[in-house]
């Protein structure tokens, strides 16, 4: 049975980890109705100079303000050079250009930075805790805790920013309606570049506590392509839908792993999140949590 | 004044219809067939052959896959490796099982193969649509190089993982000079060139083209949402199959689950998307430009930089340049490098005057 309690904590920490991702594709699409695939690229170029500031000497409570600044401006970039020029086109066009965005970033990551693994340290140990083992016999490590208490504390704040703010009202209301919005004198452009930059902050937590977790590499750009199906079963515009559903793909991926996973020689974790949220679409298209997708003529 | 139709007259709706109505295209195509039956087996050296124009004509058939399902039948798919390698593994299981059959006969039957998959993955195009097909057609991606990694069946138990291709043979004749086999994939590609722009011009494409552009008024004015979108996901699953039965075994010579990652995939979207999205052309000239893109790059290195640039830098180098050119084509001109020809051929037309 603790066996049993392992995986499955072992799987919902994990599932943090997609959530974590999978929060900034929420966010940007909440905004702006894009879908945006280089988020996992964002991952990677976030934690990846986050790791390379450290390299060239600056300590860690400088280089994480660097690195923030450093998104925030490749938000904006994206916003001026890729968002604004396609405004008002299909989602099937944003998308392929955001696919083409994960190419840049991924090619400037590697230009700038090497494309070696690295290790990033952030003081955590990635070990299990010992009185949780001797008490309950579980293998829980601190760095697990703290990716839990860390994406809760980003929900709750981003939940906040949305329902409470006056920048979360022009938010949900460019969501709503773009020319609605800019109509009543939301500044569309500010809002996305806000947006975007968050979005990137988003993805250098989400890259410290994976990269803690595996190392700083180039795979990296594939687990975090794992949040997508996170995002359909949760809905797309949905914070806490994310959540729950990284949860639920977390530990199934973990069972299916463990459980089922000798009798076919392993690997399953590859694909299960992928046909989860196939099957998942075909039952509630609009994910857990998801508005209900009205189409009109 | 290079390209007018003046003085060429239709007197039938049989001649009108024709699938070069003018006579410079007629021209035009009958040099080009001659020039790359005759004229290329000689001229090109082998490295050209088989380094450059055989994966060129192929992927240029996978792309007409990629473009059916995407550009005609507007099913954004991130899946087409995965079909591809469906099709690699039936021809090559098909080979070593079937004892006598006969390779042409092999090819086309992994088309139908990776069509019955690409059947199976398509049904949930039925209830969904854009991004959430997408990642539906990853799932196929993913799930389809599992599969074919882990079962041993499928690699015959071989455990190296890389398992080579059997010969190409047809009729007694061994196919193995690279002038061969690219004559071998011209004329298959040709044919199903062919084929696949009659379905285009056809009431298949006109179906097609109908749900792409809105699903729901094609079903009110009697299409059948069901068959139109199944049909054409199998018809591009068989061009991808076929693709990559060819891609294994005139190209790689070899049979492996890791040649056909979501890269690949990718690769063959960026082709159709710089090509031309819904041109046939586009995916010749698209997959042309994606596969001659690195062999510029480095020419332009090595002259610009005198020496060779280490291969990770240059890599990552060309990753960068191919998101900027498909922003840029996103941008600039969304029907790509198709729609740029037909300018030049208006150009061509009225040069020497503006009007």
């Amino acid at each position: 049975m603790a066996f049993f309690f392992e995986v499955l904590i072992g799987g919902l920490l994990a599932g943090v980890m997609y959530s974590l991702v999978a929060l900034g594709f929420v966010l940007i699409y909440k905004a702006s109705s894009v879908f945006n695939f280089a988020q996992g690229a964002m991952v990677f170029f976030a934690v990846l100079s986050f790791v390379g500031f450290m390299e060239l000497g600056l300590p860690f409570w400088a280089a994480l303000p660097v690195t923030v600044v450093l998104m925030v401006a490749v938000g904006m970039l994206t916003e001026r050079f890729v968002l604004r020029p396609l405004v008002n086109q299909s989602e099937d066009t944003l998308l392929m250009a955001t696919i083409g965005l994960t190419f840049v970033i991924e090619g400037v990551a590697q230009l700038a930075w090497g494309v070696e693994v690295r290790r990033v340290d952030l003081g955590i140990k990635d070990e299990p805790i010992g009185w949780l083992m001797d008490q309950a016999g579980v293998l829980v490590s601190q760095l697990d805790i703290v990716a839990g208490v860390v994406a809760g504390l980003m929900v709750t704040a981003l939940a906040l920013l949305f329902s409470r703010t006056k920048v979360g009202r022009g938010l949900r209301a460019v969501a709503d309606d773009h020319a609605a919005a800019l109509s009543i004198g939301i500044p569309l452009r500010h809002i996305w570049a806000l947006v975007w930059a968050t979005a990137g902050v988003v993805a250098l937590v989400a890259g410290m506590l994976w990269g803690a977790r595996s190392g700083v590499q180039f795979a990296l750009t594939f687990t975090a392509l794992k949040a997508l199906p996170v995002l359909i079963i949760g809905g797309f515009t949905s914070v806490p839908g994310v959540i729950v559903a990284g949860l639920i793909v977390g530990a199934a991926e973990k069972f299916a792993e463990v459980y089922v996973g000798p009798m076919v020689g392993g690997g399953i974790e590859g694909w299960l999140p992928y046909v989860l949220a196939v099957l998942f679409l075909l039952v509630r298209p609009e994910g857990l949590f998801g508005e209900k997708i009205i189409r009109r003529v | 004044m290079f390209y007018r139709e003046a003085g060429q007259y239709f007197g039938s709706y049989v001649q009108d219809r024709q699938l070069l109505p003018l006579r410079q295209d007629r021209i035009g195509m009958a040099l080009m067939l001659a020039g790359a039956v005759v004229v290329v087996p000689y001229v090109a050296s082998d490295y050209w052959l088989s380094a450059i124009l055989i994966p060129w004509l192929i992927l240029a058939l996978v792309a007409l896959g990629q473009n059916i399902l995407m550009g005609y039948a507007g099913q954004l798919s991130l899946g087409s490796a995965g079909f591809m390698a469906v099709g690699a593994f039936a021809c090559y299981n098909l080979i070593l099982r079937v004892p006598g059959i006969p390779f042409l006969v092999a090819v086309a039957l992994s088309g139908v193969c990776a069509a019955a998959v690409g059947i199976v993955f398509g049904l949930p195009s039925l209830r969904i649509r854009g991004l959430y097909l997408a990642v539906a057609t990853l799932a196929s991606q993913f799930f389809i190089v599992w599969a074919l990694d882990k079962f041993g069946w499928f690699k015959n138990y071989d455990t190296a993982g890389v398992v080579t291709a059997q010969h190409i043979v047809i009729l007694g004749h061994r196919f193995t000079a690279p002038w061969e086999k690219y004559l071998l994939i011209l004329a298959i590609v040709a044919a199903l060139t062919l084929a696949a722009k009659n379905m285009a011009r056809g009431s298949t494409g006109r179906a097609w083209m109908a749900v792409r552009d809105m699903d729901v008024a094609a079903e009110v004015m009697g299409l059948s949402l069901l068959r139109t979108k199944l049909q054409a996901f199998a018809i591009s699953s068989f061009y991808c199959g076929v693709g990559g039965a060819l891609f294994a075994f005139a190209y790689l010579q070899t049979v492996e689950p890791s040649a056909f990652s979501i890269e690949l995939s990718f690769r063959v979207l960026f082709m159709v998307i710089i090509g031309g999205i819904g041109t046939i052309l586009g995916c010749f000239l698209g997959a042309g430009f994606i596969l001659l893109m690195p062999v510029f790059l480095n020419t332009v290195f090595h002259a610009f930089l005198g020496k060779a640039v280490d291969s990770s830098i240059a890599s990552a180098l060309e990753q960068v340049i191919f998101g900027v050119l498909i922003i840029g084509f996103l941008i600039v001109e969304p029907l790509g490098l198709a729609r740029l020809w037909q300018l030049t051929k208006e150009r061509l037309r009225l040069w020497p005057f503006r009007h």
